[in-house]
């Protein structure tokens, strides 16, 4: 006869990024979050404690696609963040290396809501700054990462690619989570899927900030959780993530014998 | 971009493979969004030799014709087709083949059939019927060689991969196939070049560009060619060909084209069009009579001018838009789109040919003050390659010569007012090594270096070298943009993934993360669970932040408050007929500061239950469902996890959690919610959080001796909290004094209208030894005279 259970409850799948926290703690990083109500640009932002995230920009700069706006009497059109990463890397270099932190914070798109797309979502960005971090180090790292995320035999590459903030950059592909390599409708039939974007920060990023620091190696990376929680968790809609279903949240409470999974 | 394979081939000169050119040109950088095959329908279609024709017997327009297959039998084919001859060669699908295009559209099975009483073993076909081509008023008239029953695809240059190819906006060089040919060649450690113009093997004789330069203006042949602008276009190349038959481009020029999607107009439109996608250098042709002067001016526009663009609309020109003039009047927007009155017709006899490097800065701006967006923009824009237009000019006018014929007037022009090259950037060994993490020798870096098509002008001694960045890349500014192509050609594949020692970061986690920690793991021992919800919801209040453009569905303010979107998942999970719902959200909320100030935002903890307080057992009854007892426990839970110091206080139907200067930082309460009838009552807490730290636990020693209890019950008047009642047994009993519970609760006659009997146990202990009766008492007896003094209660039944 069934046994007598109280109520069991879930961390969210993405929420307090459990999993990407421990990888990256084994590897000498800490967590950090921006206080919110901090003004930006205050001398306060030296302290140990980074002040990171700025979620508005001014629309002065044109981007291509619109992301959520708001429009303060006043504080004239604000936008909320696309990306988290320039403003970070600036403040980071306020603080002394060797740095080596992950930073979660909320950005903003102007997708529709469907089963592959949300408007708001975490990203996280890494960041190590220390004499001597290369491209090397950068690409050990975040190989190391996915590896553990997914599987150790997961397969993982490095593509070039273009970011304004960072060079050399690369863009981190894993092998389907579906296929496995061999090509299905998920991974448009590459057998990878785009899961990071990364490089080492371009000087002229790092010495507008902090002139004394401007030499200082950095190597920046930014992913999104969901994404990759969806991957590993096989989720196939991402509004699921979002809409609070018991059905769904439950299935990652930690004591669920029925199917055992990892959480 | 969309790139042709078979483009590719004829710069390579080697046949390639889409996939395998697709995952070269990934690891280089540029990714490959699909491969599209084309004219992968036509595997069933054979070479055919009509050897007969003859009238159909019972049809004006029908033919019978004997078709060699390459199979031994002669087949019968009868075709409706008036150009239909024998000792012609003609594509032929036989029985059981599918056509592609078929009537109305879709792909068409091949059946034996009688038509007229005639049999017909097979279909001959058109261009058209077989998506290669528009010419429908006839049979394909096949040129080639090729044997009866040779596939059409081996007989022909027919087969090719449509590769779409995401550039990025740094590699303008790669909106070329010569520049995505370059990248191959250096996956593959070939070389390349321009491949053959059409089935000639001599091109046309073009001469040499006349160089005009740090001057403004020149001639070619009748043409005046002037800058004036030279901020906007920095550099002109003009021809002038006369006696050009526009028409229909053959096969050769056309089939590239629209291997790409790009639409097959006439010959000399085709050239520039061919050109711009070969070399990535967009160009235009004017129709000469229609120039006044005749003349070509690159300037800016002036205030009120107007143009009328290729394809019918009015544009209006600003000031900052470099523009081509003729004598009188604008007749093309630089580096975006001609004029209408000018462009190239089918009576157009002489041409004026133009291909120009206009700056890109000027160009993003102009696209977007005028809101068009063409092929020749979205090149210039990123940056076409300044020292190469000499090029494209050569090659136009060498396909307009094959295929319009006409003769050059003149010499073409290069007229450049300012003459710059191409930078020399220096690059330091050691700043490879120290960027990548690599040693790398020289040679291998030159080597790299020269696989972009830079070329290394020296190498001294100090570790340097002097790298000369060829045109197309106009990326490559500073050393660390070389550091890069290093990396890239080297092969990021080749880097290694083995960590290698580090420093650990000194700085500590977030304060404002432990306690989100801290708020997770308390609440999910509570039973609840996390949910993440959008920050998007609709308009709650004066103080909501309004989005300028909502998206459909999500709501058209940033939230104010955590709860309502709890609510909405309460009911969503209600429409699910689930009754049990225990959610709890970490979130961040926004309000409306003042005039001026950017929204205020604040971190807040939000709960919602509903359902029964325990899951169903067969053992026992059904639990009861969730009350407000259990809600103020919640509350308080939330309280102690989120902001520790703020207690709750009844207020009306629901309880406010304050801080000591009387701040209100929290809610708890039932909440209104479109319940279904079989749904319980939905209660929520929504509090502060704050991020104060907060030190380790400090274990209080256990207790030796045992303790003593006593039970008071108590009739309470209405309007008299059990809080105020033991707050005043604390201050009376003394240091003996551990604890007090409320352990029951009585009301009915026997108590009396309006009052209640309460009953608290007392637990006394001393911690160093065991209490008699008669120290209980002496406190107990404290107790009551206080509570006779200061609340007026005495002991049920005294």
């Amino acid at each position: 006869m069934p046994s007598r259970r109280r109520w069991t409850g879930a961390v969210h799948p993405v929420g307090g990024h459990r999993r990407d926290r421990e990888i990256f703690r084994g590897l000498g990083f800490a967590i950090a979050l921006g206080p919110r109500s901090r003004p930006t640009g205050t001398t306060s932002s030296r302290s140990t404690s980074p002040p990171i995230t700025r979620r508005w920009t001014c629309t002065t700069r044109c981007i291509s696609e619109v992301p959520p706006t708001v429009d303060e009497p006043g504080a004239g059109r604000l936008l909320l963040r696309t990306h988290t990463s320039p403003v970070q890397i600036r403040v980071m270099h306020a603080s002394e290396p060797p740095i080596r932190v992950i930073m979660p914070g909320m950005v903003y798109r102007s997708d529709a809501f469907d089963p592959s797309h949300a408007p708001a979502f975490e990203q996280i960005e890494g960041l190590a700054i220390d004499e001597g971090v290369s491209f090397v180090d950068l690409k050990a790292t975040l190989t190391h990462f996915a590896r553990r995320f997914f599987s150790p035999s997961t397969a993982v590459r490095f593509r070039p690619s273009f970011f304004p903030f960072t060079e050399p950059s690369a863009e981190m592909d894993v092998e389907c989570q579906l296929c496995h390599g061999s090509g299905c409708g998920a991974c448009k039939g590459t057998g990878w899927m785009e899961i990071l974007g990364c490089g080492m920060v371009h000087r002229a990023c790092s010495s507008r900030a902090a002139s004394t620091r401007s030499a200082t190696p950095a190597s920046p990376s930014a992913w999104v959780p969901a994404r990759i929680t969806m991957l590993r968790h096989g989720v196939p809609d991402i509004r699921l993530l979002y809409e609070g279903d018991m059905r769904f949240l439950s299935q990652f409470t930690a004591a669920r014998s029925s199917t055992g999974g990892d959480t | 971009v969309n790139v042709s394979r078979r483009w590719l081939e004829r710069f390579l000169r080697r046949s390639l493979d889409a996939e395998d050119v697709s995952t070269r040109l990934a690891a280089q950088g540029a990714a490959v969004d699909v491969i599209e095959p084309l004219n992968a329908g036509l595997g069933d279609i054979r070479v055919a030799l009509v050897e007969e024709v003859r009238q159909h017997p019972n049809a004006d327009r029908l033919r019978v014709c004997t078709v060699n297959d390459g199979s031994a039998d002669r087949r019968q084919v009868v075709c409706g087709a008036p150009n239909v001859t024998a000792g012609r060669k003609y594509p032929f699908a036989p029985v059981g083949a599918t056509v592609p295009v078929g009537k109305g559209g879709a792909p068409m099975r091949i059946e034996k059939a009688k038509l007229r009483g005639e049999l017909s073993e097979g279909m001959l076909c058109s261009a058209r019927e077989l998506g290669v081509g528009v010419d429908a008023d006839g049979l394909w008239e096949l040129e080639t060689d090729a044997a009866p029953g040779t596939f059409l695809l081996e007989a022909l240059p027919l087969d090719d991969d449509r590769i779409v190819v995401d550039v990025t906006p740094n590699r303008p060089d790669l909106l070329g196939h010569k520049g995505v040919a370059r990248e191959l060649a250096a996956s593959l450690g070939v070389p390349y070049r321009l491949p053959q113009l059409g089935p000639n093997a001599l091109a046309p004789d073009v001469p040499p560009a006349q160089r005009a330069a740090g001057v403004r203006e020149t001639v070619t042949g009748p043409l005046r060619v002037a800058i004036d602008d030279p901020e906007g276009c920095a550099r002109f190349h003009a021809a002038v060909v006369r006696g050009v038959r526009v028409g229909p481009s053959p096969a050769w020029l056309r089939r590239p084209l629209e291997a790409v999607g790009v639409r097959s107009i006439n010959n000399i439109v085709d050239a520039t069009n061919y050109v711009m996608l070969e070399l990535g250098q967009p160009m235009h042709a004017y129709d000469l009579a229609t120039l006044k002067g005749p003349a070509l001016v690159a300037r800016r526009a002036r205030a009120g001018e107007t143009l009328v663009t290729l394809d019918g609309v009015e544009r209006r020109l600003d000031g900052e838009t470099t523009v081509i003039a003729d004598a009188a009047r604008v007749v093309g927007i630089g580096g975006i789109m001609g004029g209408h009155e000018t462009e190239v017709r089918d009576g157009t006899t002489d041409l004026a040919l133009e291909a120009a490097w206009f700056e890109p800065s000027r160009i993003r701006r102009a696209r977007r003050a005028l809101g068009l967006s063409t092929e020749a923009s979205y090149r210039f824009e990123r940056g076409v390659d300044r020292w190469n237009a000499a090029e494209a000019m050569r090659r136009s006018l060498e396909i307009i010569l094959l295929t319009a014929g006409g003769t050059i007037e003149g010499s073409p022009v290069d007229l450049h007012p300012v003459v710059a090259n191409p930078p020399r950037i220096f690059l330091r060994l050691a700043r490879v090594k120290q960027v990548l993490g690599l040693e790398l020798g020289l040679h291998e870096v030159e080597r790299c270096l020269v696989a972009i098509g830079a070329t290394v002008v020296a190498k001294p001694d100090d570790g340097r070298l002097a790298v000369d960045v060829p045109g197309w890349r106009p990326d490559l500014t500073t050393e660390i943009d070389l550091v890069e192509e290093v990396a890239r050609m080297h092969g990021y594949d080749r880097v290694p993934t083995e960590l290698r020692p580090f420093r650990v970061g000194t700085l500590p986690d977030a304060p404002a993360f432990a306690v989100k920690e801290r708020i997770r793991r308390g609440l999910v021992a509570e039973g609840l669970s996390e949910v993440v919800s959008l920050p998007f919801t609709a308009a709650d209040g004066e103080a909501s932040v309004a989005l300028l453009n909502p998206l459909a569905d999500t709501g058209a303010s940033l939230r104010r408050r955590l709860l309502p979107t709890l609510v909405r998942h309460a009911e969503r999970n209600w429409n699910n007929h689930v009754r049990d719902v225990r959610l709890f959200e970490i979130g961040t909320v926004f309000e409306r500061a003042e005039a001026g100030k950017r929204p205020v935002e604040q971190l807040r903890l939000g709960l919602v239950v509903t359902g029964a307080r325990e899951p169903g057992h067969w053992a026992s009854e059904a639990a009861p469902d969730v009350d407000a007892w259990d809600l103020k426990g919640l509350a308080e839970v939330a309280g102690a996890l989120a902001h520790p110091g703020a207690t709750w206080h009844v207020e009306g139907d629901h309880f406010m959690a304050r801080v000591k200067d009387g701040r209100t930082v929290g809610w708890a309460g039932r909440l209104a919610a479109d319940t279904p009838p079989w749904g319980g009552a939905l209660f929520g807490v929504e509090i502060d959080v704050t991020d104060g730290a907060r030190g380790p636990v400090r274990v209080e020693p256990l207790p030796t001796t045992p303790a003593a209890e006593r039970d008071l019950s108590l009739v309470l008047p209405d309007g008299v909290a059990s809080t105020a009642v033991i707050q005043v047994i604390r201050q009376a009993a003394g240091d003996l004094l551990e604890a007090v519970h409320v352990t029951a609760e009585f009301r009915g006659s026997a108590v009396g209208e309006g009052r209640r009997s309460v009953t608290f146990r007392l637990t006394f202990r001393a911690p160093d030894r065991t209490l008699r009766d008669a120290d209980v008492d002496a406190s107990e007896t404290r107790v009551l005279s206080a509570l006779e003094r200061e609340l007026g209660l005495s002991r049920r039944g005294a």
